[in-house]
């Protein structure tokens, strides 16, 4: 099927306007990688198509005095990881931005985009959530913020209501002594779905030998991307050691309630877990000792 | 056969700029859904969801209703005059289904309508009524007694006469060698396994696409991406009862075939829709009607027991192999007896092969069709010999190659082959001289063998007043056959290269032409156009004579020159060419030929070096040689093309490509992006190394050299895998799921 | 569903077309225009066929709605050759027989021709990297990434004068 319309307005207003009177059989897009392909294949109907690329507070990237960053929610991915502070002070944005697709797909698609499709293998939400990103949600009846880690509801599914729309993503500065990382397990080398992706951020005490604070999260291992809390909490006020790693990695495993498909199976995605939360953590370490 | 000394070869062996290149790189060649006629409808197919059902009814209505809408048709329409749909032949319902679906996007009905979104509507309004049947899909189970049969007439054919109740196995070939039992007395180690691979497609990047024109005096015009026009317009008149000097094939530019693109599918039905609406109709499939609905390869489980003496020569093999033909009839069982014991020499073997239906489509050949899976067998088998007789695997190979005079794949004796040849050059070369170091690394290696087909091929060449050639043939040009063709024609006739302009045309505009597959087209066609040149220099020589008034026989040919055998008059080919057209009638010669069933038969080897994440069972493929022995390497960059396509198929094959059924027989990976091709990231650089022993049925020594680069990856890299981690790898693929299950127990 | 015309740049000319509101611009450049140089390989993103240059950014002209290119500037296959002067990368993939079959050509000489105007030094590992949303089932890509290799270091030679 096709849509019946397409419609680009430009301003907020008249996107949350568009997407009410749909009664929500309209919806916003992007770079429109999911969501073009997810119409043509039958897989979602939708009536008006919203492009929402023309409304200017939705592209760009403001770094903010205080060290947060705040991301359009229609900011291509490519915009992403080719600006200099995103890869100075927020690589595990650049980690996934860079692996959304191919080069074709990140000169459109979009962070806003991949956490409003909520794919629970999505490439970029276990770093919004590890990175403590906040959704800004604009409707009917103003705006309103959710925590990305809350933003999922199921697969394809989120706290969006008709006539919302994701405006922007906020992210706290980086804390002294952090690092964050994401990465994915793919059987191949680029263009996969993930069997499994986690991300990790980080803080170590001054000397870099304790952890004090840490956020994990991991993908394709149930309904909606998840934020294991526990992982975290299993590295707070630990040494930075193989133990404490492993911990974490039991706890994110503990987590996971994947289930077999065509991309992997329930045991490989439960020791994937282990495999890559390991891996993002040791990498994260290296990023937070600078 | 073999007419010219090879260093003097003018043309043959240098690397020429294809005819049809500048059309490739810069967008203007016609592919099979570029054709726009005026006028032309679009055509949309419905597919079964269902892996196995009775279709009880199908109600059309609906979509006739819809405005835009200009036809529907069924299997119902493919009935022939006094018959009934129960009779429709197995070629009609892969088409279009008869009284049942026998696979997951079996095609049901086609519609034609004013335009695309339309004709996709209107199949959604096609209501069919099923009987959902219970579905089988794996080799084995479909050969047990209980199994859901998928055709009630179907008996197997036995080396005994016809099996007595319905069955999925279409036949039971035995091919017997020696005396077995002797064999195995003699075997000191003995190699045994049960060997899977799963179903694969071709992967073309160009979706299947046809336009038809059907004029009210009967006369059909189908454009399509086909491998084969004749064998696609044959096809057509069979299934439509339509006679064949009615139907006109125009084989457009092709978008990749690798086998896929021999059998019809679209063509008949588009004919078949604008016969109902007088309208060119036009259809081109999607990409998960690609996967679910064409011809991918088959599955494979084949059990293979190998054993050698203590001096490592092999005395005896076994193997009961079981092939995967989809929802119809074939022989790619048959196939594989050519294949498995070809490179070796084995005095005693003992096959019994069974070609066996299961609710998947329609299987097609692709790329040495059958050969892989067999040679995923016996490479291991020899790879896990050569471990316990602690023989170096190439010399292991060496001392039981197969040479001239050995057994071929036939049961008669191979003329001169370059299998030893191969080998030694795989023992010399810089890859397999170098050691592999670190952790977690290992190398493998493999032979393979396809026999490489012949068949039919007619040229027509013409001279053009200044002395250049046209050549005219029929066979699409998948990989560069423009070129190669021409490069014999200017071989024969000593011209240049750029002094033959080579033209493929439609069915009406030449003679017969099996389809470009096989690694045929080179060979064969090759032949027909050396024929074709000897007899345009005979003619002019004829013509020659009488205008230098000498006797024939005076007059030689050599080099490209004419001349008197004293030397006094001489001329090029392109000077007296041009004399002799401007004079007398115009100069024209074809070539056909019957090259018979085989070639020579080619040989690949191949080396890999993998790094297995331990952590997650990927397989990395670090380096690649791919070694062949090519007869005559006509254009050798697009022979070396060949080698590193075909064994970058065979690494998708061998690590992440499979058709994933769900229980109910539903495909659930029908895209690109789940069924995982290699993209550029994924291999590195391969190496070829071209070995020339001309095959003697070639003027020329050409041997194909499409298909054998496919047969040796899948066993090159179960080999480098099972020495990296200490793990053999009987199944395919050797995803990082099964890598994990198989050697860290992660199940 | 009404159509409506779409304005923009194709190749340095300006265009007017006529559009379905959820039709895609690989349709419409294909049925529409008849630049038929970009092909339809998946229909969904990942095969790279249908690679056009929209506003200087490389796309799947698949996943753009051909709505949203009015105003745009848009570079196909077509448009890669100045006249009858083949670009370095087009000589490049006859050179090195980097095509056999041909259908994914077009896409990745649009694609190989972003990369190296920004980044004319890329190598082997940064062209594969680039190349990887590009799926070519003939050649192996050995020889696709010589002829990127290659046509990148004739472009970094500087113009004869």
């Amino acid at each position: 099927m096709q849509a019946r319309n397409y419609v680009a307005p430009s301003s907020i207003d008249e996107a949350v306007a568009a997407l009410q009177a749909g009664n929500g059989a309209n919806r916003a897009f992007a770079g429109g990688t999911d969501v073009i392909i997810q119409v043509r294949e039958n897989r979602r109907a939708v009536d008006t198509l919203v492009d929402i690329k023309s409304i200017p507070e939705l592209i760009g990237i403001t770094h903010k005095p205080d060290g947060g960053l705040r991301l359009g929610a229609a900011t291509p991915c490519a915009q992403i990881y080719r600006d200099p502070q995103v890869k100075a002070r927020f690589p595990a944005l650049v980690d996934s931005a860079s692996l959304i697709g191919g080069v074709q797909i990140q000169s459109r698609a979009s962070l806003g985009g991949n956490l409003c499709n909520s794919s629970p293998a999505a490439d970029s939400i276990p770093t919004l959530i590890a990175l403590g990103a906040i959704a800004e949600i604009a409707g009917p009846s103003g705006r309103r913020n959710v925590a990305v880690e809350d933003f999922c509801t199921g697969p394809g599914q989120n706290v969006l209501q008709p006539g919302e729309l994701l405006v922007a993503l906020e992210f706290p500065s980086p804390a002294a002594n952090s690092g964050a990382a994401f990465e994915r397990f793919i059987p191949r080398n680029e263009m996969d779905i993930a069997v499994v992706n986690a991300a990790a951020n980080i803080t170590l005490s001054a000397d870099g030998s304790t952890f004090q604070a840490a956020r994990i999260a991991i993908g394709a291992v149930a309904p909606t991307p998840l934020y294991v809390a526990a992982a975290g909490q299993a590295l707070a006020g630990k040494p930075v050691n193989d133990d404490s790693i492993a911990a974490a990695a039991e706890a994110a495993r503990a987590a996971a309630t994947p289930i077999t498909d065509m991309r992997g199976s329930a045991a490989q995605r439960k020791h994937l877990v282990g495999v890559l939360v390991t891996s993002v953590l040791r990498t994260a370490i290296d990023r937070a000792r600078g | 056969m073999v007419t010219k000394d090879r260093s003097s070869f003018k043309v043959i062996g240098t690397r020429p700029l294809r005819p049809d290149g500048i059309d490739k790189v810069t967008g203007r060649a016609q592919y099979g859904a570029d054709i726009r006629l005026s006028g032309t409808l679009s055509g949309h197919i419905l597919r079964s969801p269902h892996a196995h059902a009775v279709i009880k009814s199908i109600d059309t209505s609906k979509a006739e209703k819809l405005p835009g809408v200009k036809a529907v048709v069924t299997g119902a329409d493919l009935v022939l005059p006094g018959k009934t749909l129960d009779e429709l032949p197995d070629l009609s319902a892969n088409v279009l289904a008869g009284r049942k679906a026998l696979y997951r996007g079996h095609a049901i009905a086609a519609v034609a309508a004013i335009n695309e979104q339309v004709a996709r509507e209107a199949t959604r309004l096609i209501e069919v009524d099923y009987e959902v049947l219970p579905v089988v899909l794996d080799v084995r189970e479909s050969m047990q007694p209980g199994a859901p049969i998928l055709h009630q007439a179907m008996r197997t054919r036995t080396p005994s006469g016809p099996g007595d109740a319905p069955s999925n196995v279409v036949a039971h070939t035995q091919v017997i060698n020696g005396d077995i039992e002797a064999g195995w007395k003699d075997a000191v180690e003995i190699a045994e396994g049960d060997f899977s691979t799963s179903m694969v497609h071709q992967g073309y990047i160009e979706p299947h696409a046809a336009t038809a024109t059907w004029n009210s005096d009967g006369q059909v015009t189908i454009w399509s991406c086909t491998q084969g026009a004749f064998p696609a317009r044959e096809r057509t008149s069979t299934i439509l009862g339509h006679p064949i000097s009615k139907i006109k094939v125009i084989p457009t530019e092709i978008g990749g075939g690798f086998g896929g693109k021999i059998g019809v599918y679209l063509e008949p039905v588009t004919a078949l829709l604008a016969r109902k609406t007088g309208k060119p109709v036009k259809i081109q499939m999607d990409r998960d009607e690609v996967f679910e609905g064409t011809g991918p390869t088959p599955g494979t489980s084949i059990r293979a027991k190998l054993g050698a003496t203590k001096d490592g020569k092999f005395v005896a093999f076994q193997a009961d192999l079981a092939y995967e033909n989809g929802a119809y009839g074939g022989s790619a069982a048959n196939y594989a007896t050519m294949c498995i014991t070809a490179p070796y020499d084995i005095p005693n073997f003992h096959l019994d092969a069974f070609d066996v239906v299961v609710n998947k489509p329609r299987t097609q050949d692709y790329r040495a069709p059958s050969s892989p899976a067999a040679a995923f067998a016996m490479e291991q088998l020899i790879d896990e010999l050569s471990e316990k007789l602690n023989i170096d695997p190439l010399k292991l190979r060496l001392m039981n190659a197969a040479h001239e005079g050995t057994r071929g794949p036939t049961g008669m004796p191979y003329k001169r082959i370059g299998h030893e040849e191969i080998l030694e050059a795989a023992i010399d070369s810089p890859h397999y001289k170098s050691p592999l170091e670190g952790p977690n690394r290992g190398r493998g290696v493999a032979s393979g063998f396809w026999f490489n087909v012949a068949l039919r091929s007619s040229v027509n060449v013409s001279v053009q007043p200044d002395g250049t050639v046209n050549l005219i043939g029929g066979n699409t040009d998948l990989s560069g056959t423009r070129a190669s063709l021409a490069m014999q024609l200017a071989e024969t006739i000593g011209v240049a290269y750029e002094d033959v302009k080579p033209t493929v045309v439609d069915t009406d505009s030449v003679g017969y032409n099996d389809v470009t597959a096989g690694s045929r087209v080179t060979f064969a066609t090759g032949i027909a156009v050396h024929e074709a040149g000897n007899k345009l220099i005979k003619e002019m020589t004829g013509r020659l004579a009488e205008t230098w008034q000498v006797p024939v026989e005076d007059i030689e040919f050599e080099d490209g020159t004419f001349k008197t055998k004293d030397g006094a008059k001489s001329g090029t080919f392109k000077e007296i060419a041009q004399a002799v057209v401007g004079r007398g009638p115009g100069l024209t010669a074809s070539g056909s030929v019957n090259a018979g069933f085989l070639q020579g038969g080619a040989f690949a080897h191949h080396i890999v070096d993998v790094e297995v994440n331990p952590d997650t069972g990927k397989v990395n493929i670090l380096r690649y040689t791919a070694i062949q022995d090519v007869g005559t390497a006509v254009h050798p960059s697009y022979v070396e093309g060949q080698l590193q396509g075909g064994a970058v198929q065979g690494i998708g094959w061998a690590l992440n490509e499979e058709y994933y059924y769900d229980e109910e027989g539903r495909m659930v990976n029908s895209s690109f992006l789940d069924y995982r091709i290699p993209t550029t990231l994924d291999v590195p650089m391969i190496d070829t190394i071209l070995i020339e022993v001309p095959d003697p049925l070639h003027p020329f020594g050409v041997r194909g050299v499409g298909e054998p680069p496919i047969v040796p990856p899948l066993a090159a890299i179960a080999n480098a895998v099972a020495r990296a981690t200490g793990v053999r790898q009987y199944q395919l693929p050797m995803s990082p799921r099964r890598i994990l299950e198989t050697t860290k127990d992660v199940v | 569903m009404t159509q409506k015309v779409v304005s923009t740049t194709i190749n340095g000319e300006p265009v007017q077309f006529l559009s379905e509101p959820g039709g895609s611009l690989l349709t419409a450049l294909r049925d529409e225009l008849g630049l038929t140089g970009s092909k339809e390989g998946c229909n969904n993103g990942n095969c790279g066929a249908c690679n056009v240059v929209l506003n200087g950014e490389l796309v799947n002209s698949c996943c753009v709605l051909a709505m949203e290119v009015e105003g745009a500037d848009l570079l196909t296959i077509e448009g890669v050759a100045q006249g009858d002067q083949l670009h370095p990368l087009q000589n490049s993939f006859l050179e090195n027989a980097a095509l056999q079959c041909g259908i994914c050509t077009p896409g990745f000489i649009v694609a190989a021709k972003v990369l190296l105007e920004n980044e004319p030094d890329a190598d082997e590992a940064r062209i594969r990297h680039w190349l990887a949303g590009n799926l070519c089932r003939c050649t192996g890509y050995d020889k696709i990434v010589r002829a990127v290799l290659d046509a990148a270091e004739q472009m970094r030679q500087p113009a004869a004068t």
